[in-house]
Parts: C-alpha cells; structure tokens; sequence
C-alpha cells in the first residue's frame, strides 16, 4: 500500500476560486517528490489543503494515509498520523519558548501514540534529543530560549521548522518552498538535514520554486504544476531542465508576460 | 442527589474548590446589616473605642452612599441577606492539628498545609470573618517581623494601627470601602522593620464556605525603610446558587527605600462579588509592584493604586483578568504621581471567552509638583470568541509640562493561522488555544514565583477546558 495517496484532487477557496484543479500523486515510503512551479501555481494551496487549513475547501477528490481518508480529519489528527507541513511562512506564537513549544508537540504526539493516555517524554530524553538536533541543524541555543518565530529573521524560522521536523519524526514531511529566503550555507545544512531523516521512516514532498535545494535533497520524481495541475511528470532530470529553461514552457499562453 | 448548589456548575469550567462543608459556627450576626450588628462586631472582639467609632461612622456613610452605576451591574446584590459576620471557630489557631476537622479538611483540599511546609514564609487562613490559623517562621519573629491576623494585630500593635488604619484609603473613599471599615473582620497586619528583607513570601488565604456570606478582611501592610516583603493572598469559595460579597480593604505603606510586592490570585467561585479596594504609598525611593491575576467571581470591580508621594518613588502593575461565561472582570490600576522623578509602569492583560467580559479602566495621574514624573501603560485584550466582549477605559490627568506618559493597548482575537499552525504539530484546538492564552500571559506570569507561575498557567489551562465547541 502506497504511504500517501491522491486522487483527483480539487481545491476552491472559501469564494469559490479553484485553486487545484485536479491532481493525482502516489508517495511510496522512502521516496522524495518534487512538485516545482511557477509563483502563484497554488503550490502552496496544495501543502495547507493537505495538512487541513479550513480556509481551503477540497471540493471533490481523495487524499489517503496508509489506504485511509484524512479529508475528515483535522490538521491535529493529521499530524498524529503522521503528516507534517514545513510552513513557508511559520507563525509568531509570543510568550512560548521553542523549547515548550517543541516539548508540547512531542507530547501531544506522544499522547495520540498511546491512545490518548498521557505519556510526556521525560525531560533528560528530550534535552538529549534537542541538543542532537539542534547540532546537527545547527540551531543557534539561543535561539531554543527565545518566543516561537517572534521576531525571528527568514533563515531562523525555516531552521526551526526543520528543527520540528526532527523532533516529530512525521512519516510524510511536506517542505513549502523551504528554501526561499535562505543563504547557501544554511540551504546546505538544512535541506542536508531533511536529506538524512529520508528513508524507510519518512518519505517528503518538496515544494520548490527553484531547483537548487533539490542538490540537497534528491528527488525520485519531478512533478511540475502549473495552473493547478501538474503539466509534466519526470525525473531528477527534469528539475535541472527548468532550472536551464524555465517555466515559461508550461505557462498558459494567456498570462505569459501579460503581467 | 441533585443538591441546587451543583446546579450553577453549568459555568463551562471545572472548578474545583466548589465544595462546601456543612461545619456549625460558633458566632453569627445572621442576615442582614443594621448598627447593632455593628456593634455586637466590635463587641466580639473587645475593641478599643475608637475603633467602633470609625465602624459606626463608616455604617452611617455607607448607608447614604449611593451604589456604584459604573463598572458592573451592582444592582442585584442583596444586602438584607448577607451574613455579615460569622465566625467559625473561638481562636486562632498555631497548628493545623488544633482546627475542628471539618476546616483543617478543608485547607488540606486546597493544599495550604503543603505549600506552607514547602515554600512559605508564613501563612495565615481566613474562614468566613476570622483568621483561624496563623504562623510566622521563628527565625522572621526574632527578626522583629509582625505577620497577624488583623484582629490580634490591633490587640498587639495598637499605635501602629491606630497611625496608619483607614489613612490610605478613607471610609467615604467609596460604598464598599464604607461598607468594610464598617463591618471589616479578619484580614493581615504585617510590619517589616527597617532592612528586613523577607526572602521567601508571606501567603494569606481567604476561604468563603457558607452560603450568603459576606467576607470584608482588612490588610494592612506597613514595610519600613529600606525592608522587603512579598504578600500573597489567594481565595477560593464554593459554588451558591445564590450570590456571596467579598469587599475587601488593603492599605500598604512603603517607607523610604523599601519595597513590597503584593500578588493576588483570585480564584472565588462564579458566584461571588469581588469588590475590592487596594491602595498603596511609597514614600521616598520606596517601590510597590501589584501583582494581580482574577480568574475567578461573578463580577470583580478592583483597581489597585500606587501613591506615589516621596521623590523617586517608583510602581508597578501587573493584571490579568480572565473572564469566562457569565463573569464580568472591571479591573485595572491607578498611579497616582504626587512626587518629583516618579515613575510607573502599568501592565495589563485581559482575556475574555464564553459570554464573558473583561475590561481595563485606568487612571493616571500626573499633580502639580511631579516634575519629571514617568509612566507606561500598556494594556492587551485578547478575545477568544465572538460573543466575549473587552473593554478600555483610560484616564490620564496631567499638571507638570515636563511628565513622560506612554499609553499602548491592543486587542486581537486569537487567529485562524496561529491555531493551524500548532494544530499541524499534533496539538488539539483546545491545547493550542491554551498555548496561546499561556504564551498571552507570559509576560506577567515568568514575574511570579514559580509555584504561583505554576498554580496560574494552570488555572488558566481549567478556564480553557470545554472553551472549545
């Protein structure tokens, strides 16, 4: 059975507006996927409606974890079951540390795992696996005292993120355009270290403008979208040809240069 | 089975201490308040002369002193049935051990025992009108420290009383400041002398148990130059379906160069009145930081005041009020600059779910003389659902050209995206909305001792319970 499944799937906005009209995606365990567009493809519609956001309503089609529909559940029961969303644009929670925050998730994961039964992981465990994670991210410790994304820049937020990712060891990790607004080095140490939680444990998506972060991450398969769909389906070598050509081929005629 | 005080528990909030015991008092004035109740207060407890005078005179104020149409609906309390005065047992006690079972049971329940043992410097237990246990570490009693009852307080340290009893807040400062002086049993006498610093806090508790009861402690608090101490109170009561008052009178004196914290964590039951009023002086260098959470009552009017009267003085607020379903919190703070190079600083946070309303009213005054007087207010309202409601009421006066005022206030609800975010961790709605409102507080919350910081968060997190449809 395929990890992750979607079939035929439709997204509107609250107004109406579809967004995605229409796409198919099977994710096998172990493997990584590409899904390349253009700016305003709905890429990022695509990752929310995923994870459950209730501002996108999926209008027809299936989404299936392990053979079972997630379109009932909400974003935290998505979560319990494994899927994790790395978030574009992450949200400021003032007055919560990193460090509470992260312990929170885990236990709230932890519970869910147990069946509700209240399991919080003991405190030396966790401080051994932060410090692992945060070394290996290379977070900066002053960053795990600090208030969730309050005032962080770019860069430190999209570590973090990755940082959560570790921690909550998701079964399917969703990258939006995670390596927008990060440098060269910090792209290398943070998609490297996305690279290395691939494996039998978790597959990924990896949601990219560009092809850059796909050094980092090998993808099995390419999927380009554009207008909602996907346009063409390949291989690794097929984010190097939009990288040399662009997108320009798949760009409806209508809206090419006209804005 | 369906006993009618269970009934009010429809509130949408596991409260905890709602249970009551069924105990006999020794002493009641019974309902109702009239000048022979006055007197047989005074009576009962051997007063002085004068003392009884300032009652009577209080009682003949409050009689003529219309209520209060601001701030809250007053006009459902019932002052014919109130019990003015009860009192549950005939001494103070030095040892748990020495209380009728049925009250040491109940401060068990609350784990006041326990925290005395782990934490405390002392404590002192208020059940109804009288201060039932009280005890002060032996090492702060050789150090000259007075922590009392208020009753054994005027007995043993007359003069001081005498001196500063109702000089900080006047009988005719209000109706309910009135109706205390008149009526007021129980409450704390603490002196601190100069260059004491009491490391560990003070802890009063206040326990309404009876139905229709009336509590009215008076504190008085007097830390002399240069000495510290920390006063903490909580109270819990049952849950009525009728409604219980609790008007309490706090005055402080902070002489030059010292300073006194008093925290507050006011948890009564959805069924009582909470009209308080706090004011303190700080003379000269003198600092007075109120710390002030109210989670709990029906309705709580209160905002504590800093006089700042001596040069370079300086106060500190810090509120938080939580009004759930079917509570109103009108809180708030007042400071008042008389002195040159004062500063001020006011920081208020309000959370409202559930019907509930919560609302900041403030005053800040600048008086002629208070040159290069100071202050900041900041105040932050977040509102968890559609039908909760929060409300500003800033006042600032100002006579010096020179005074540096600083007034901030936000009001956001707690957003669609925030919520997303931490639900795709894995957290439920509810404990994500938690998280937020903890996160809210935090800024007040980390300023508290960590048991209190603790006991906060977690009477927040049982508000929380059941907010979620």
């Amino acid at each position: 059975m395929p990890l992750l499944e979607i079939k035929d799937l439709h997204v509107a906005l609250d107004d109406g507006a579809e967004i995605v009209k229409g796409i198919d995606l099977t994710v096998e365990s172990g493997e990584v996927h590409a899904i390349m567009g253009p700016n305003g493809s709905g890429k990022s519609t695509l990752a929310h409606a995923l994870m459950g956001h209730p501002a996108y309503t999926i209008t027809s089609g299936e989404v299936l974890l392990d053979g079972s529909s997630l379109l009932k559940l909400a974003p935290d029961e998505r979560a319990q079951k494994g899927l994790f969303l790395a978030f574009q644009y992450p949200y400021a929670i003032p007055g919560v540390t990193v460090t509470s925050f992260l312990r929170s998730a885990m236990n709230a994961l932890r519970k869910a795992r147990t069946g509700g039964e209240d399991d919080p992981i003991p405190i030396p465990e966790f401080r051994k696996e932060l410090a692992a994670a945060t070394e290996k991210l290379k977070v900066p410790r002053e960053l795990l005292g600090r208030y969730l994304n309050d005032g962080f820049s770019g860069g430190e937020k999209k570590r973090i993120e990755i940082l959560q990712l570790a921690l909550l060891r998701p079964r399917l990790a969703v990258l939006d355009e995670t390596d927008s607004g990060l440098d060269i080095d910090a792209l290398k140490t943070i998609a490297g270290g996305v690279s290395d939680l691939v494996g039998p444990e978790m597959s990924a998506i990896v949601i990219t403008h560009y092809q850059r972060i796909l050094n980092y991450i090998r993808p099995d398969f390419v999927h380009v979208f554009a207008g909602g769909r996907f346009v063409a389906e390949g291989g690794p070598e097929l984010a190097e040809q939009l990288e040399s050509e662009g997108y320009d081929a798949y760009l409806p005629e209508a809206s090419n240069g006209a804005r | 089975m369906n006993k009618p005080e269970t009934d009010v528990s429809q509130i949408g909030r596991d409260y905890k201490y709602g249970f009551h015991t069924t105990d006999k008092p020794t002493f009641s004035t019974g309902r109702g308040l009239t000048r022979e109740v006055v007197e047989t207060i005074s009576a009962q407890k051997n007063e002085p002369a004068w003392m009884l005078e300032r009652r009577l005179e209080a009682y003949e104020h409050f009689l003529t002193r219309p209520i209060p149409t601001w701030g809250g609906d007053l006009s459902r309390i019932d002052f014919d049935s109130i019990f003015y005065y009860v009192k549950p047992t005939e001494t103070e006690a030095a040892s748990w051990e020495e209380l009728p079972p049925d009250i040491k049971q109940t401060w068990d329940r609350l784990g006041i025992p326990e925290a005395e043992k782990k934490y405390l410097a002392g404590v002192g237990a208020q059940y109804e009108s009288e201060v039932v246990y009280h005890k002060l570490q032996e090492e702060l009693v050789r150090r000259g420290v007075v922590f009392l009852g208020m009753d054994v307080g005027l007995r043993e340290h007359e003069e001081i009383v005498r001196e500063h009893f109702g000089k900080v807040v006047p009988f005719d400062d209000n109706k309910f400041s009135a109706l205390n002086t008149a009526v007021w049993s129980g409450g704390s006498f603490i002196y601190v002398p100069p260059g004491v610093k009491v490391e560990m806090p003070l802890q009063a508790y206040f326990r309404i148990n009876a139905e229709n009861m009336g509590q009215f402690e008076r504190t008085l608090i007097v830390v002399d130059e240069g000495a510290f101490v920390h006063y903490v109170e909580g109270c819990t009561a049952p849950i009525y379906s009728s409604d219980s008052l609790h008007a309490a009178v706090v005055e402080i004196i902070v002489k030059p160069g010292g300073r006194c914290r008093y925290t507050t964590i006011q948890n009564w039951s959805t069924n009582v009145y909470n009209l308080v009023t706090k004011r303190a002086v700080a003379q000269k260098n003198a600092t007075v930081e109120w710390v002030d959470g109210n989670l709990g009552s029906k309705l709580t009017m209160k905002y504590p005041a800093i006089v700042l009267a001596g040069e370079g003085a300086h106060g500190e607020v810090l509120s938080i009020a939580f009004a759930g379903a079917g509570q109103h919190q009108d809180t708030g703070a007042k400071a008042i600059h008389l002195a040159p190079n004062t500063t001020s600083v006011i920081t208020a946070k309000s959370i409202s779910r559930g019907g509930g309303r919560a609302g900041y009213r403030g005053l800040v005054s600048v008086d002629h003389g208070a040159r290069g007087a100071k202050s900041k207010v900041v105040c932050d309202a977040l509102i968890l659902d559609e039908e909760s409601r929060s409300d500003t009421y800033p006042t600032i006066r100002v006579h010096e050209a020179d005074a540096n005022i600083e007034h901030e206030a936000t009001v956001s609800k707690i957003g669609e995206e925030q919520l997303f975010y931490l639900m795709s961790r894995g957290l439920s709605e509810q404990e994500a909305s938690s998280m937020i409102v903890s996160g809210f507080v935090e800024p007040i919350t980390k300023e508290l001792p960590l048991e209190y910081a603790v006991e906060m968060n977690r009477l927040i997190q049982l508000q929380m319970e059941g907010s979620v449809g």
